[in-house]
């Protein structure tokens, strides 16, 4: 077994203590050889801090497109040539999308709004929404909006959203070169008034923006440091119309070794299998990562793309004899 | 008639590659008459609708 690993199983599996971004470099540089032992460790990694229950998620998009940012890899950017047409859901609609979400056996249901942070519209839009479905589902609401003030902070715990997304999306040294509208720093002082106000932090990003092996390792350090309840780990899946449209897909290997690294980075967080997937995975791959080291998944569809059907996800876990984290458990 | 995906002609050019993506892809260009459709994607569904010519669901 490589040295890494050796180390690996004493410091991340045995002590708890994630890997820095010196190992987590030298992870994402094994051989595809080391690969099996790898995933192994990151499996082993994530029963013994997290156990074997899976954490199942629906997300919906509230108001899609129109977007004044222009993150590279976004096809809800208002600044490209994206077929996206700007649209809004109503909260009828909203609350059979989080109903149909929880009868797959979900805990979380996460809202989402295409925007740089939310104007008085949305978070009107957020409190009906969501006063709605806590009256008629039973399931957690999430939300991701942008970029929030300190108030909209306030207003989201009042309304009894219990965990708040906003992906870094990449490294702090990469980001400049995906997103030119607002700064990395911007994103981390949301997230540190999402962390002060109680609520949950979920902060992932997207593998496959051009970064190279080290900015995927400072990455994960970013994260670890950040120490998220929940990391989403999304491929990119080009866009068209988006400057990142022609950027190739994650290979496979690249794809389950970095899984297994972000787990040994952060060997306790709710590591989500977000988008992409399915095009840089497939089905087997998405068996190996959820072997290797992931612990949650987004079910159905994504914002504006399609997802693998929830049953076959489900019919999966059942499978591994991973069972799905019940309500109960998250409360 | 027009790819529903690229919004080019269905009848030139190839749209093999189209086709594959639309397996997780919702449309997003009405094939009769090439509009934008205004699509929303739900967990379990889509709906695109065409201002002319209505709305398809999955």
């Amino acid at each position: 077994m490589a040295a890494i690993l050796e180390n690996a199983r004493v410091q991340v599996l045995s002590d708890g203590t994630g890997l820095d971004e010196g190992q987590i470099l030298e992870v994402l540089r094994l051989p595809d050889e080391a690969l099996p032992d790898l995933l192994q460790l990151a499996h082993d990694v994530r029963m013994r801090w997290c156990g074997p229950e899976v954490e199942v998620e629906g997300i919906v998009s509230l108001k899609t497109g129109g977007c004044p940012e222009d993150c590279h890899f976004c096809s809800q950017s208002g600044l490209f040539a994206s077929p996206v047409r700007s649209v809004w859901l109503d909260i009828p609609s909203l609350v059979e999308a989080a109903r149909q979400t929880a009868a797959t056996g979900a805990t979380e249901f996460c809202i989402v709004a295409a925007v740089r942070g939310p104007d008085e519209r949305l978070m009107a839009q957020m409190r009906e929404g969501v006063k709605a479905i806590r009256e008629a589902v039973d399931i957690q609401v999430a939300a991701s909006l942008g970029m929030l003030t300190q108030e909209q902070v306030g207003e989201l715990v009042e309304m009894g959203v219990h965990r708040y997304n906003h992906n870094l999306e990449t490294c702090r040294s990469f980001f400049p070169r995906v997103v030119t509208t607002h700064t990395w720093e911007e994103r981390w002082s949301t997230l540190r008034m999402v962390r002060d106000s109680g609520m949950e932090v979920c902060c992932g990003g997207i593998l496959g923006l051009g970064e190279s092996i080290e900015q995927r390792a400072e990455f994960a350090a970013q994260l670890a440091e950040l120490d998220p309840h929940e990391v989403p780990m999304n491929f990119l899946n080009p866009r068209p119309g988006t400057p990142l449209g022609d950027q190739p897909v994650v290979e496979g290997r690249d794809a389950l070794r970095a899984i297994a690294a972000f787990r040994l980075a952060m060997p306790r967080t709710i590591l989500r299998y977000a988008g992409g997937r399915e095009i840089t995975l497939g089905d087997l791959g998405t068996r190996d990562g959820l072997l290797g080291g992931i612990n949650a998944v987004i079910v159905g569809n994504y914002l504006t793309t399609l997802g693998r059907p929830a049953t076959e996800d489900l019919a999966l876990l059942e499978d591994l004899k991973m069972p799905v984290k019940a309500l109960s458990a998250t409360l | 008639m027009f790819c529903d995906r690229c919004g080019e002609p269905a009848a030139e050019g190839d749209h093999l590659a189209c086709e594959r993506a639309r397996a997780l892809e919702p449309p997003r260009y009405c094939a009769l008459c090439r509009r934008r459709m205004k699509v929303q994607v739900v967990p379990a569904g889509w709906t695109a609708t065409c201002v002319e010519h209505g709305t398809r669901s999955s």
